[in-house]
C-alpha cells in the first residue's frame, strides 16, 4: 500500500473520532443507526450475541446483503473478515467497503497469521487486548485499532481490562530509558519502530476505539473517559428493547462523555438493555478475545 | 455582549483536535465548543469534518442550531470543512438542508467510497502564494454557488472551496495537512491578528499530543 493511502485511511478514522459505530444486520437497521447519529455501521449477518448463541463457523457476510446496506446509507460501511482470511478481505475490497474489520468475532481462518493488511487499498481496523497486539496489527497495516472486549456479552469488563492494559503498557513504554526499550519490545512482542512512535506520541499512532460489551450510555462514557477515541456498539443496540432510543442515547453520551449531567439524561428511560452474559463465569475457550495472535 | 476575540471549534464529533492544533500553532486562543453558552465570545466558529448526519443530530440534541444561527447573524463567522460544508449549505442534493447559512448547493459523499479518497495540490492565490495540499476524504462536492458567493477553488467538474463575507466552505481538510495557511486565512477573515509564523509546517501526527492516553507521564 502506498504511504499516501495508509495516511488517507488513518485520516478517515480520525473523522470518526467521538462517534459511535453500530452493528447492523439489514438496511432497515442501518437506516435506524444513521438516523440516530452513528458515524459508521458494521454490516454483518448476525450480531455477536447471536453468533455466540448459534455456534458453528462464523464467516464473512453475504456480499449481496452488505451491498444492500451500502446502498441504504451515506455514512461509511464496515464489514468483517475472518482473521487471516485474505480472500474474504479481497472480496470486501472488491465491494469497495469503507473499512474491513479483521475480527475475532468470526471464526479465525488462520491460527498463526493475520492478513497482510498493507497489501490492500481499503483500510483495516483490528482488535487488541494490549499494546503488543495493537502494535503488531499496526505494523501489518491496520489504520485503526479497537479494544477486543468480549463481544456479544453486554459485559463491559473485558473492554475496560483491555483499555487499561493498553494505557498501562503505553505509560510504561514512555517511562523507559532508551536502552530498556528493546527488551520491553522483546517481552511484549512490540515491533520496535512502532514502539518508538508510541514513545514519541504518548499514545497509539492510529485512532483507538472501544469495542466488546458496551451496552449503555454509561458504558460508552466510561470507555471514552478511559481514553478511547470513540466506541463500537455491537449487540448492545439491536438486542435491546428500544434500539432507536438506545442508539441516540449512546451517541449523546459519547459526544459529551465528560459531562455527568448529559450522561445521566441519556441514561433515562431506555427500556431493557440486552440481557447479557456475565464474563466471570465464562470458560476461557468461549472467549472471542483469545482469538488473534 | 462579550467581545468576539476567540476562535471556536465545534467539539461534538469528528476531526476537532486537528483544527485546534492548527489554530494554536498560530498563537490563537481556541475554544472547544460543547454548548451554546460558549458561542458569544467567538469571532469565528469551525464546523469540522466528521459525519454530518451525526453532527446535525447532536446539534439538535444539545439545542445549538438556533444559537449558532443567531451568533452568526451577530457577526460570528463560520468555516465548514467537509461535513461542516454540508451543514452550512442552503441546498443539499437528495437531502434536506440543515443550517442554511451559505448559498451553495452540496452533494454529500460525492466521490463514492473510502477507496476513492485522495490527495491533491492546488493554487489558491487568496489563501497562499504557494500551492497548498488538499486532502479529500469521502468528500462532498459543491455543485453550484449562488450570487455573492466567491469561488476560491474550482477543480474538475466541481467547486472545492468558496466564501462569502461571513462563511468559508471547503470540501477538503486543511487541518489534515502540514500547512497553516488556510487557518491563517480564516483567522484574519475573523479580524484577529496573528503574530506566529504561518509558513511553518506541522507534522501529520502532531494532533495526537491532544489525544494522549489518560495521565501521561511525559509532556
Amino acid at each position: 500500500m502506498e504511504n499516501n493511502r495508509f495516511e488517507l485511511n488513518a485520516q478517515l478514522a480520525q473523522q470518526l473520532k467521538g462517534g459511535v459505530i453500530m452493528d447492523v444486520t439489514n438496511p432497515e437497521q442501518a437506516k435506524i443507526a444513521e438516523e440516530a447519529g452513528a458515524v459508521a455501521v458494521m454490516a454483518l449477518e448476525r450480531v455477536p450475541a447471536d453468533i455466540r448463541a448459534n455456534g458453528g463457523v462464523a464467516r464473512m457476510s453475504d456480499p449481496e446483503m452488505i451491498a444492500e446496506i451500502q446502498a441504504a446509507v451515506s455514512i461509511p460501511v464496515m464489514a468483517k473478515a475472518r482473521i487471516g482470511h485474505f480472500v474474504e478481505a479481497q472480496i470486501l475490497e472488491a465491494l469497495k467497503i469503507d473499512y474491513i474489520d479483521e475480527s475475532e468475532v468470526l471464526t479465525p481462518a488462520d491460527e498463526e497469521n493475520h492478513i497482510d493488511k498493507a497489501a490492500f487499498k481499503v483500510p483495516f481496523v483490528c482488535g487488541a487486548k494490549n499494546l503488543g497486539e495493537a502494535a503488531r496489527r499496526i505494523a501489518e497495516g491496520a489504520a485503526m485499532i479497537r479494544t477486543k472486549g468480549e463481544p456479544g456479552t453486554g459485559d463491559v469488563v473485558e473492554a475496560v481490562r483491555h483499555m487499561r492494559q493498553m494505557n498501562k503498557d503505553i505509560r510504561m513504554l514512555c517511562s523507559l530509558e532508551q536502552a530498556e526499550v528493546m527488551p520491553f519490545c522483546k517481552v511484549n512482542g512490540i515491533p520496535y519502530h512502532i514502539a518508538m512512535q508510541v514513545r514519541e506520541l504518548g499514545r497509539l499512532p492510529v485512532v483507538n476505539f472501544a469495542a466488546g460489551g458496551i451496552a449503555t450510555p454509561a458504558d460508552a462514557a466510561l470507555m471514552m473517559q478511559l481514553g478511547c477515541d470513540g466506541v463500537f456498539v455491537g449487540s448492545g443496540i439491536f438486542k435491546s428493547g428500544d434500539p432507536s432510543k438506545r442508539a441516540r442515547a449512546i451517541v449523546k453520551a459519547t459526544a459529551q462523555f465528560n459531562d455527568p449531567a448529559v450522561v445521566m439524561e441519556a441514561s433515562k428511560g431506555l427500556g431493557e438493555a440486552m440481557v447479557g452474559i456475565g464474563i466471570s463465569t465464562m470458560p476461557d475457550q468461549d472467549k472471542m478475545a483469545n482469538r488473534g495472535w | 455582549m462579550a467581545e468576539r476575540t476567540k476562535i471556536g471549534v465545534l467539539d461534538l464529533q469528528g476531526g476537532v483536535h486537528e483544527h485546534v492544533e492548527h489554530f494554536e500553532e498560530l498563537g490563537i486562543e481556541v475554544v472547544r465548543v460543547k454548548n451554546s453558552a460558549q458561542l458569544n465570545q467567538l469571532a469565528g466558529l469551525v464546523l469540522p469534518g466528521g459525519e454530518s448526519t451525526c453532527m446535525i443530530r447532536l446539534l439538535n440534541i444539545f439545542d445549538m442550531v438556533e444559537p449558532i444561527k443567531i451568533n452568526h447573524a451577530n457577526g460570528m463567522k463560520i468555516w465548514g470543512t467537509c461535513a461542516g460544508t454540508i451543514l452550512i449549505a442552503n441546498k443539499l442534493i437528495n437531502d434536506f438542508p440543515q443550517l442554511q447559512l451559505m448559498d451553495i448547493t452540496v452533494e454529500r459523499n460525492a466521490f463514492g467510497f473510502q477507496i476513492d479518497s485522495f490527495n491533491s495540490k492546488a493554487s489558491i492565490p487568496k489563501v497562499s502564494d504557494q500551492d497548498i495540499e488538499l486532502t479529500f476524504i469521502r468528500a462532498p462536492k459543491i455543485t453550484n454557488v449562488g450570487e455573492g458567493v466567491e469561488v476560491l477553488l474550482e477543480m474538475e467538474g466541481f467547486i472545492a472551496a468558496a466564501e462569502t463575507d461571513m462563511c468559508i466552505a471547503t470540501v477538503f481538510h486543511p487541518e489534515l495537512t502540514p500547512s497553516l495557511m488556510f487557518h491563517k486565512y480564516f483567522v484574519e477573515k475573523c479580524g484577529l491578528t496573528i503574530t506566529a509564523d504561518a509558513t511553518k509546517r506541522l507534522n501529520r501526527t502532531s494532533w495526537m499530543r491532544y489525544a494522549r492516553v489518560t495521565n501521561p507521564v511525559r509532556k
